[in-house]
């Protein structure tokens, strides 16, 4: 396959699905057609060329695969009578009739009587267009076991009637928070190491903004992956974790913090003040050479309003510390609960350091040890305690 | 689609429980008739039946043709089903929506809802 034809397939995927999820109201039904349709173009195109109109072919060949095999299926008579299929489907529809249902798609992906991983799993499958072994490995579960998850999924979503459609004004905040956690989640995965998924994640956002121009937290929320996703490379350095403040700025992405400041502006002017948004300013201040401390922690302060998060009042405390106020930094991280959090150890390290607690600062360090997971993390923890032994 | 509602109660003050359901204020207790009345009232719905209390319950079990009888419901007393509805309803949102009305889910309990097979 050619990386254009590769292309048009990955970004044709999710629509055509979603066309037909709407047009068939059977997702299992339409994904094996889309399959096959997909399948059949990449032998077809590859000889014939590329048709005029990917899409509407695609559709075309799908819509007239999931009816043959309606007909086929002997079982399959009672759904041809509800399907009310014009005869002759055989030519190509023309694109303006392929109405963009993908946003009904993700509501249904990520409706809340689904669980999370299965939510997860279906958006990167159905939308995102991931081969079930791709996620499998992404997640790091056997392959069978993320084929049973979607499988499991796309039959409660047939069997307790869990509905293909926009949610109504009423509901719709709630849903948008849903969708926007599942695509968060996703990014959040790739940052921990995976960086296909935060690329995954970026597209899918890119596709929400796409969806839903108006909706001020599915511009902030793209604006915060594509700013943090920027300075990932600039995170490890041989192996090791490097904090912000001692990054090498040459290798941040400039250009994808420019493209996250302009989301995070139309955010602004849409007048999102919510929980995306929050963070992705905080993001945006980090960015600058001297970062206006008071300001990040401020920010904290209105995201920890929303959130309730002892986590997000652990990086308050750290903008206060950088504020240049370590005493009550230090003494906001000791009100907290949570003593099994890795870094509410490290920043209280941090903290008694830099107030010359150097035996309390030890202690903090190595009960941080006993908790780290990722090899680069303890590296930094490692370094960060060899200094104090100096 | 039709939906079986199963209701269970757990820490919900329920009437058959004077004591609890006397630390209901007049307002609440009166707020339960009237929600109840309301879903009884909206299209699709079939009223079920209120179940007595679990504990007047007694499970069956049949094993090599002998019938055995525990006294108590399947499910210990705190997890037992207490009242059930069926909801004839256009999705699972409604469904859940209709759900979300009942006074046990707001007061301590939990609604099941179950699609039923037609």
């Amino acid at each position: 396959m050619t990386p254009t034809l590769e292309q048009t397939f990955r970004e044709e995927w999710g629509r055509v699905l979603a066309n037909l999820i709407g047009f068939l109201g059977d997702f299992e039904l339409a994904e094996e057609a889309a399959q096959e349709a997909f399948a059949t173009a990449a032998e077809r195109w590859l000889q014939e060329g590329t048709p005029d109109s990917p899409r509407a072919w695609l559709v075309t060949t799908a819509r007239n695969r999931a009816i043959d095999r309606i007909r086929r299926d002997r079982t399959g008579a009672e759904k041809l009578r509800m399907l009310d299929v014009p005869e002759a489907a055989e030519d190509e529809m023309d694109t303006t009739e392929i109405p963009d249902e993908r946003l009904e798609l993700i509501f249904t992906c990520c409706h809340p009587a689904l669980a999370l991983d299965a939510q997860v799993a279906l958006t990167l499958r159905t939308l995102g267009g991931l081969e079930t072994a791709e996620i499998a490995r992404a997640f790091l579960v056997p392959r069978e076991t993320m084929a049973k998850r979607l499988v499991r999924a796309k039959g409660k979503i047939k069997s307790a009637g869990i509905p293909f459609r926009v949610p109504p004004a009423h509901q719709f905040p709630d849903r948008l928070a849903a969708v926007l956690g599942v695509v968060y989640l996703v990014f959040n995965e790739g940052y921990g190491g995976r960086g296909e998924l935060a690329a995954e994640a970026i597209r899918l956002g890119r596709a929400l903004a796409g969806l839903m121009p108006d909706e001020p937290e599915v511009h902030a929320l793209l604006a915060l992956m594509l700013i943090t996703d920027a300075r990932s490379d600039a995170r490890f350095d041989d192996g090791a974790l490097v904090l912000l403040r001692d990054q090498d700025r040459s290798r941040w992405d400039r250009d994808q913090i420019a493209a996250g400041k302009l989301a995070l502006d139309r955010a602004l002017a849409l007048g999102g003040r919510g929980p995306y948004l929050l963070q992705a300013a905080i993001a945006d201040l980090h960015c600058a050479g001297a970062p206006d401390w008071p300001q990040v922690a401020a920010l904290y302060g209105e995201l920890g309003r929303h959130t309730d998060s002892p986590v997000v009042e652990l990086n308050r405390a750290a903008a206060i510390a950088e504020a240049g106020d370590a005493e009550a930094a230090l003494a906001l991280v000791d009100e907290l609960d949570l003593d099994g959090y890795v870094y509410l150890h490290s920043t209280r390290g941090e903290l008694l350091h830099r107030l010359d607690r150097t035996a309390d600062a030890r202690a903090a360090y190595g009960r941080a040890l006993e908790l780290v997971n990722s090899d680069a993390e303890r590296r930094f923890l490692e370094s960060r305690l060899a200094e104090l032994e100096r | 689609m039709k939906y079986a509602l199963l209701i269970h109660h757990a820490d919900a003050p329920t009437p058959r429980d004077p004591e609890a359901w006397g630390r209901l204020s007049d307002e609440e207790q009166k707020q339960v008739y009237a929600d109840w009345q309301s879903i009884n009232e909206t299209e699709g719905v079939t009223p079920g039946s209120y179940l007595a209390a679990p504990e007047s319950a007694t499970t069956v079990r049949v094993e090599d043709g002998k019938t055995l009888t525990t006294d108590g419901p399947f499910a210990t007393v705190k997890e037992a089903l207490g009242g059930f509805l069926v909801f004839e309803a256009e999705d699972l949102d409604a469904a859940i929506e209709l759900a979300s009305r009942i006074p046990a889910a707001r007061l301590g309990g939990a609604v099941e809802v179950r699609p039923v097979v037609e």
